[in-house]
């Protein structure tokens, strides 16, 4: 069994960089097992197509604008993913629909992928995400927890 | 009739484009470069420490990650006056190399070939055909009968299934698709297993960087990570072996496949060679220094003014004044506004404060500015790397220029001239020699380094210092998009002024103080469009610069969308 958690967005644009900032405070919050990878993507594609390729299961963190209140969680999963990566609803998913789509040309697409959207506010030049989204940060770590226990590679927290 | 066609990409991903183009008798008879995404990094960057630059601008853009991470680093060194220790260069030079090497085969097989390879075609291919063709060419393991019945297997399941996946919307059966059924089979073969050989550039990286895509193994005066114990964070000789045998396979791809495509592609295209040359002032910089002051260096770089290769003038060094002192940038056609009036600045008095109009086609129109180069544009790029390397007599240059140019020859039947890289399709061919060159540069710092720490210096830091007061510097660094340099002022150890003149916008910049137009906007001049619908020949010529990442675009007539293409 191989996890891979992929942060992604871009961290000079506040609300946008929300996946990075899920994925860093994940692994600063929490000792995860050894089958867990994480990778703070950026705003890359085909470059994280080497860690993604042949895993288990792959999960996304990523901004998603679905027109909910900002601040709002969205967990997809199955069927859904491939509407959304069509639909564009965050920027980054040309290279990330591009590095899947190269996947499952290779049949080494993961076999589940689950996204962690997370509505954002604003889009303004800055490395700190906006007051509204920041407040969601703990729910969003709590939320890839929540996969991996799903799966059955729980997260420990790291002693204070 | 002249028709107007806007080619918007919808992503707001750094370095993202917008091309207007008119037509007039199946011609493009004007063309404006748009880049659509303000960069505000600059400002971000205002009163930071210096030495936390480099991780910052590295987040500039999802694809040249490395790239701004080891020029900013760079530019804070030329500052201080700092001399690196030669096992950094070492490391770093693997790094930059194995990453553009990395970002030319995406480019070419993932991101540019369906301009010019058409999928659906290769499903009526004879294998058997294919793979005597491709055996003819190359003798790579890969090209036999077996791999390519295996391939066209696997594409008629894939099309079959209804999941074109990254070949959707390709210009399939369009006019200006010229390859046989056989050769587009190959194509798709080595598509395939050019995915495998990316990932011998990316270990690399992720083995010597400690992380990718964002690297961690670089600081200010030099890389972070100490050589030879073993520690799991640190450089050790194991490490060293794996990066070797990485090495070793992807040079193999690059000189038996990538090299061999790319003349292939060029001769069945070789009409490609009379389009899209555009600005031939070329400016490119030397890079992968092997001394600590960055005055020695595998490549060469300079100046070639007017595609005149015997006018060439070389830059020499870290700091190289003639280079420092070229350099301007113009806002009079860009969504910015500077101080004193719209002269245009130097980097190290550049100002960042956006002036957002409309899009004017005699006015502003882009988010990029305008620089030049002792007052005229200059193209950047591995075509004005590979001609400064001939026109230096750099001999790999020189080598690997000649096998692509022979073999695309051969298959022509009649000779291609070295002119003939001034062109679109020399743009791709210019990417491959230069990776032929980079994979030789890999090869020679993993022995130089493999050597020193042979004599027992395994030192990879020299620690900065800041003054009171004010020093600046700038670094630079041929990047795969081609020149990119970081301008900084340092004040009492905090940044008081950061600009970044990266190469797209050297090339996809608007027109400049003088109105003259850049090398984007020139090179699309007379490329001919047999359909305004499907603009594919706009996308090859613009796409043989690289631009930053697979665009999704709109094709726009009158401000009404008509067709949504994604451009590969």
């Amino acid at each position: 069994m191989r996890v891979v958690i992929l942060g992604v967005g871009n961290t000079l644009l506040t609300d946008e960089g929300v996946g990075v900032h899920a994925v860093v405070a994940l692994t600063e919050g929490y000792d995860l097992p050894d089958e867990v990878e994480v990778i703070d993507g950026g705003t890359s594609g085909m470059d994280c197509l080497d860690q993604v390729s042949g895993a288990d299961v792959l999960v996304v963190a990523d901004c998603m604008r679905s027109g909910k209140p900002p601040g709002t969680i969205t967990r997809l999963d199955g069927d859904k993913i491939p509407a959304f990566f069509k639909t564009r609803l965050s920027p980054h998913q040309v290279g990330l629909s591009d590095m899947l789509g190269a996947l499952n040309f290779h049949d080494m697409l993961p076999k589940a992928i689950v996204l962690i959207g997370v509505e954002p506010l604003s889009f303004e030049l800055g490395m700190e995400l906006s007051p509204v989204v920041a407040p969601v940060l703990p729910a969003v770590v709590d939320a890839l927890v929540a996969e991996l226990s799903r799966i059955g590679l729980p997260a420990v927290p790291k002693a204070a | 009739m002249t028709k107007r066609i806007t080619i918007d990409p919808i992503t707001r991903i750094e370095g993202h484009l917008r091309i207007d183009v008119e037509v007039e008798g199946g011609k493009v008879s004007k063309a404006w470069s748009s880049g659509q995404m303000w960069r505000g990094v600059e400002l971000i960057l205002l009163g930071r420490d210096p030495r936390d630059a480099w991780a910052i601008t590295q987040r500039i853009c999802g694809v040249c990650t490395t790239v701004h991470a080891i020029t900013s680093v760079r530019a804070v060194e030329n500052a201080l006056n700092l001399e690196i220790p030669v096992n950094a260069q070492f490391i770093r030079n693997m790094i930059i190399s194995a990453h553009a090497i990395h970002d030319h085969i995406v480019h070419f097989y993932h991101l540019s070939a369906l301009d010019w390879v058409d999928v659906v075609s290769a499903l009526k291919a004879d294998p058997i055909k294919a793979a005597q063709l491709a055996e003819s060419l190359s003798d790579w393991p890969l090209n036999n009968k077996a791999v390519m019945t295996q391939t066209l297997e696997k594409l008629k399941t894939f099309v079959g299934s209804g999941q074109l996946g990254p070949f959707t919307n390709g210009y399939w059966g369009h006019p200006a698709m010229k390859l046989s059924p056989e050769v587009n089979l190959m194509a798709v073969a080595h598509y395939l297993q050019a995915l495998d050989a990316q990932r011998h550039a990316n270990k690399i990286v992720t083995l010597l960087g400690s992380k990718s895509p964002h690297i961690q193994n670089v600081a200010v005066g030099g890389v972070s990570n100490p050589i030879a114990t073993d520690s799991q964070s640190v450089l050790t000789i194991e490490r060293l072996l794996a990066v070797k045998e990485h090495i070793d396979a992807l040079s193999e791809f690059i000189r038996k496949v990538y090299l061999v495509d790319v003349s292939a592609i060029g001769a069945f295209y070789a009409d490609w060679t009379k389009y899209g040359a555009g600005v031939m002032n070329y400016l490119s910089a030397p890079d992968f220094p092997m001394d600590t002051k960055g005055t020695q260096f595998l490549t060469p770089g300079g100046y070639i003014p007017g595609g005149d290769l015997t006018k060439y003038k070389p830059i020499t060094a870290f700091g190289d004044a003639f280079l420092r002192d070229g350099v301007e940038e113009s806002v009079k056609h860009s969504w910015y506004t500077y101080k004193a009036g719209a002269k245009p600045l130097h980097p190290y008095v550049g100002e960042t404060t956006p002036n957002y109009t409309d899009f004017q086609d005699d006015g502003k129109y882009s988010w990029l500015k305008s620089p030049t180069f002792y007052g005229k544009r200059a193209q950047v790029g591995p075509l004005a790397n590979v001609l400064c390397g001939v026109a230096a007599g750099h001999q790999p240059t020189i080598t690997y220029a000649n096998k692509v140019l022979d073999t695309a020859s051969s298959l022509l039947g009649s000779k291609i001239p070295l002119a003939a890289l001034h062109s679109t399709i020399g743009r791709h061919a210019a990417r491959a020699v230069r990776s032929g060159v980079m994979s030789e540069v890999l090869t020679q710092n993993w022995q130089a380094l493999i050597d020193n720490i042979g004599k027992g210096d395994v030192k990879t830091f020299n620690k900065p210092t800041f003054p009171k007061g004010e020093v600046m510097g700038f670094g630079f660094h041929e990047a795969p998009r081609g020149l990119l340099s970081h301008w900084t002022v340092i004040r009492d150890g905090k940044i008081a002024n950061y600009q970044c003149v990266v190469p797209s916008t050297w090339n996809a910049g608007p027109r400049d103080e003088n109105d003259e137009i850049g090398p984007y906007e020139a090179s699309l001049m007379d490329n001919p469009i047999a359909d305004p619908e499907l603009p594919l020949e706009v996308l090859r010529t613009v796409h043989s610069f690289d631009p930053c990442l697979a665009c999704a675009v709109h094709v726009v007539e009158d401000n009404k969308e008509v067709v949504q293409v994604k451009a590969l």
